[in-house]
């Protein structure tokens, strides 16, 4: 053990500003913020990938594009859209939110939820740098057996995407487990599960369908990646593998994946609503268990994706019926939200207006998703762009929406500032107007017979007009998404100042200052109710204030009135913290050392076996070295203990 | 065409519903606003439909069984999924506008929820799926067994970026490419297989798409009800050039549809010029025959299209150019140039190999020699 404790080794680092604070940190705030920045700038390069189609689509016959670079785009955009930027746009509000949401001072495990970060990020490098070793993978995000077989598809692009999601799968699922150990776990006292609030309970069943849901496409991948690297058949026809295996293993994936997706936002509209309605949610429970029945019925309804495989009309007639199933706790969900406006007092501004905007472009999306259930008119729309508009209205319309809903409701609570409501109007409303325009006309697209995936159409095919239309569309979400960065990057410095509590809430979060301190709760407050601040601030119920203030600079802190900007995570904190003898977790090295020996396993596998054993030994060797980390710095900081 | 009409003919009943005069003297003034509001509304909708079924590709244009019950299921559904939108969505609106905070407002009560309501809205969407379920699941049996069992039954293979059409012993085993010839009116099974990678036959006129995957044989039934043309397309990302892997079919009356099979037997006819004698020569000293097919020639290949009576199709390259001379003739200059990433270019020695490239007057003689099959 001696070896093991060479100073410096395993001393845990203790700066808490710099460049160095943000590598080694294991503070659930500053990982959301991370999290949040790296997908918004994947947000940008998917959306740059979607206008360089829309542009090559505009007009028949053009050849802006070509074909060899236009499957790679086309298959980026979907990877990068699911797995960069909206599964790690809701991993940020998870991270960031979920413990102040449930009264708790970090995540159950704080290390492994930085490991989940950085290997994000690696994974996210490892599948784009493909771009410039020879091309990015090309065979849809979906990547269809045997197209993806060596055979066929021959350069380095296919084994990029399946090492890219396998590292991005390990992050899940190590985020998952967190997640689901944090909130049956650290929940203040008082908060039952049926107290929790309702982007918690999304958040939860969400961390249960990755569980699930990720080893399925891992061994599709590692089955893929088998028959690529190593010459085994489990997708090669001609010595008799099924192509057919790939796709049920995907959409049984893919199918709770989409839930993944959705719920999380499901979450936050849930959360916008009451506060800005002045009302709680219509119906909690029966939201709560709408999210856990779309949870369940998500895992019957894969074949949905494979309607014209042949898979024969009992198949599909039982498939039809189960995704049909879906629509009811999903219409569920939108009347409980539509009760929870009735009555209310509505307040329009952005978050709000963000997500009445994802219930009425989920409406869209849901029924033409049950346009879709209908296996015999769905061998019309099957792969054509009309499945396009679809997916459209329901992650765009739905998901990106209530994502930035999120970021204008809860920007206040990251860093201390509102985002400006003059610009963000102007963001929502191009948002709206250009996604409309962008994706409505893909429904007569499809019904007009376009199929999915074609990087070019003749002008005989009469799609010219909507395609065009459809382009324009897309440039105007794309100055939505101008106005935005430009009223992030202003209000960042000269936001308005929120205070703790600028939108009147009604969640544990807006109890306490803005930005929250490192250690979020002076004293852990008790909970007595749902939508337990608002009830603590109206005092309905009979207990004193959950947060209880310990001393007299929290009490200062914990205002309500507006504050100035305070540095996150300052040294004044850490001060604070040691003086109230709160534990903080200890900042670390290995969960990016881990996360750095895997990305570079991940490049050995297609380049050099070397590599390989150098990524793995290293992954191998700061697994033990995290393991055997020191619970307090040996040097006595007097932050450990 | 005709779809113009039944379009126009499935819209009136509900458009009619809408400007239906009230009896309420006081709705008069309303019903002139909903007038206008409609005057300005039909036009935008008229171009919206008139625009669908100008598409050669249009499913709205159904003329085949299988894809007329589809469209019959789709206009169901749709027409509910209009009805849900309307309500759902305008309820959704006067709440927002309705309950927008006033001034000195009051809190609102808190109301936590109310359970009749909510098993209402639950049963709602519940009776309205139910009843889009029975027509779904009949449909699902209707279109997907086949109703007879004496029926034409031709093999569909798909190639990477191709088609290949295998006729039964009955039909002489004609097999023809990328240009499907079917009798009007007649049940046509066709069983689907594919080469190389997946992909899916889609003809949307008559029928929606079904898969051909390597090893499985997958089936489909169609039935076209008058004489036509029909587009078809590769349904199934399928790879570099799957954007043009598309074919026609061609629906007519069974006495041409016998004697097109007659002459897919015969021998081609003897040059009738010059330049068609130096193609037919051209085309075994260059090669070609090594993967075309031409029945009664030396031309025996199996890799590429069987180019038998190649002059009576409509389209080069698999349907993605009209079948003319300038056509061919660039098909055979740099056919990667017409369609990115195909095998012929891959392969054929004089594409392979700069200095054996073909000469303006032998593609001239070759398109003369493939011109000359009919």
């Amino acid at each position: 053990m001696a070896a093991l404790t060479v100073p410096g080794v395993l001393r845990r680092p203790a700066s808490y500003t710099g460049l160095w604070s943000w590598v080694t940190t294991v503070d659930h705030k500053r990982i959301g913020v991370l999290y949040g920045v790296t997908a918004f700038i994947y947000l940008l390069l998917g959306g740059t990938e979607a206008f360089l189609m829309r542009l090559q689509l505009a007009r028949p016959d053009q050849s802006l594009v070509s074909p060899e670079a236009f499957n790679q785009l086309f298959t980026m955009h979907g990877t990068t859209m699911v797995f960069l930027v909206v599964m790690p746009l809701g991993a940020a509000f998870f991270n960031f939110m979920i413990p102040l949401m449930i009264g708790a001072r970090d995540v159950a495990f704080p290390r492994l939820n930085a490991f989940s970060y950085w290997c994000f990020l690696g994974g996210s490098l490892l599948l784009n740098s493909s771009w410039f070793l020879g091309g990015a993978p090309n065979a849809g995000w979906f990547s269809y057996a045997n197209l993806t077989s060596k055979a066929f598809n021959p350069g380095h692009g296919i084994d990029f995407w399946i090492l890219g999601l396998m590292v991005l799968g390990v992050a899940s699922m190590a985020a998952a487990f967190n997640f689901i150990v944090t909130i049956v776990n650290m929940r203040a006292p008082g908060m039952t599960l049926m107290r929790m609030p309702v982007f918690v309970w999304m958040t939860l069943v969400t961390s249960f369908l990755m569980i699930l849901a990720f080893p399925v496409i891992t061994v599709a991948l590692i089955e893929l990646m088998f028959d690529r690297m190593f010459g085994t058949n489990f997708f090669n026809p001609a010595a008799g593998g099924q192509p057919i295996l790939w796709q049920h293993l995907f959409w049984l994936f893919g199918h709770p994946e989409v839930y993944i997706l959705i719920l999380p936002a499901m979450g936050i509209v849930s959360e916008i609503l009451p506060t800005f309605s002045g009302k709680p949610l219509f119906g909690y429970p029966v939201v709560v268990f709408s999210g856990i029945a779309i949870g369940f019925l998500g895992w019957a309804v894969w074949s949905h994706h494979m309607f014209t495989v042949g898979l024969g009309p009992v198949a599909n007639s039982v498939f039809a019926l189960t995704t049909m199933t879906i629509a009811v706790p999903t219409g569920v969900k939108i009347f409980n939200w539509i009760g929870t406006l009735w009555g209310g007092s509505v307040r329009l501004t952005t978050p709000m207006l963000f997500a009445i905007g994802f219930i009425a472009m989920f409406i869209i999306g849901g029924l033409s998703g049950v346009m879709h259930a209908a296996a015999p008119s769905d061998a019309q729309q099957q792969d054509t762009y009309f499945v396009v508009a679809h997916i459209h209205y329901v992650l765009f319309g739905g998901a990106i929406f209530a994502l930035f809903g999120g970021i204008y409701y809860w920007f206040p609570k990251v860093t201390g500032h509102l985002l400006g409501e003059g610009l963000g109007k102007l963001n929502f409303w191009l948002m709206i107007i250009g996604m409309n325009t962008a994706f409505f006309p893909m429904h007569f697209l499809g019904l007009d017979g376009m199929p999915r995936r074609i990087y070019t159409y003749s002008g005989e095919m009469g799609w010219g007009l909507w395609n065009f239309v459809s382009t324009v569309g897309v440039g105007i979400v794309i100055l939505g998404v101008l106005v935005f960065l430009w009223n992030f990057f202003s209000s960042l410095r000269r936001g308005r100042p929120s205070g703790g509590d600028p939108w009147d809430g009604r969640t544990l979060e807006w109890s306490m200052p803005s930005p929250p301190p490192l250690y979020n709760f002076a004293a852990i407050p008790r909970v007595n109710s749902r939508d337990a601040y608002w009830e603590q601030k109206r005092g309905e119920v009979g207990d004193p204030p959950t947060n209880s203030p310990r001393s007299n600079s929290h009490n200062e802190h914990s205002s309500n009135g507006p504050i100035g900007r305070r540095p996150q995570g300052s040294y004044s904190d850490v001060a604070e913290a040691a003086r109230l003898s709160i534990h903080l977790p200890g900042l670390s090295y290995f969960p990016i050392l881990v996360a750095i020996g895997l990305t570079l396993a991940g490049f050995g596998l297609i380049y050099n076996l070397g590599l390989l054993f150098a990524g793995a030994a290293l992954a191998v060797l700061s697994i033990y070295g995290w393991a055997l980390e020191p619970v307090s710095d040996p040097a006595g900081h007097p932050l450990g203990h | 065409m005709n779809l113009h009409q039944s379009d126009e003919t499935a819209l009136r009943p509900a458009w009619r519903s809408r400007v239906s005069p009230s009896k309420d003297p006081m709705s008069h003034q309303n019903g002139r606003r909903y007038l206008s509001l409609l005057l300005f509304l039909f036009p935008l909708l008229a171009l919206l439909l008139a625009c669908t079924p100008s598409h050669p590709q249009s499913t709205f244009d159904a003329l085949g069984d299988v894809a007329q019950k589809q469209l019959l299921l789709f206009r169901v559904i749709f027409w509910a999924a209009v009805f849900v939108f309307v309500v759902v969505e305008a309820i959704l609106l006067y709440s927002v506008i309705r309950f927008r905070r006033r001034p000195n407002q009051a809190h609102p009560v808190p109301i936590h929820g109310n359970s009749r309501l909510e098993w209402a809205w639950t049963l709602a969407p519940a009776i309205v799926l139910a009843v889009i379920a029975v027509p779904t699941v009949r449909y699902v049996f209707e279109t997907g067994n086949v109703p007879e069992n004496e029926a034409l039954r031709i093999k569909v293979i798909g190639h990477q970026w191709w088609w290949e059409f295998r006729y039964p012993q009955e039909y002489g085993n004609v097999v023809t490419a990328n240009e499907l010839r079917i009798p009007v009116g007649q049940v046509v099974v066709l069983t689907l297989e594919s080469k190389d990678v997946i992909h899916s036959f889609w003809i949307p006129k008559l029928a929606g798409k079904v898969d051909l995957i390597p090893n499985r044989t997958n089936i489909m039934w169609i039935r076209a009800e008058s004489e036509g043309e029909f587009y078809g397309q590769c349904a199934e990302f399928c790879g570099i050039a799957h954007a043009k892997m598309r074919f026609r079919v061609k629906a007519e009356a069974s006495e041409s549809f016998e004697a097109w099979v007659k002459a897919m037997k015969a021998p081609p006819p003897p040059p009738g010029s010059d330049a068609e004698a130096e193609g037919a020569r051209l085309f075994t000293q260059k090669g070609c025959i090594a993967c075309h097919k031409i029945e009664g020639t030396a031309a025996v290949g199996i890799l590429g299209p069987n180019l038998t009576l190649f002059a009576s199709r409509s389209t080069v390259g698999a349907g993605i150019l009209d079948n003319t001379e300038y056509n061919v003739a660039r098909w055979l200059r740099d056919p990667d140039e017409v369609k990115r990433g195909n095998l012929m270019a891959a392969l054929a020695p004089f594409y392979r190999d700069p200095t054996m490239r073909l000469k303006e007057g032998e593609i001239e003689a070759l398109v003369a020699y493939l011109h000359s099959l009919q």
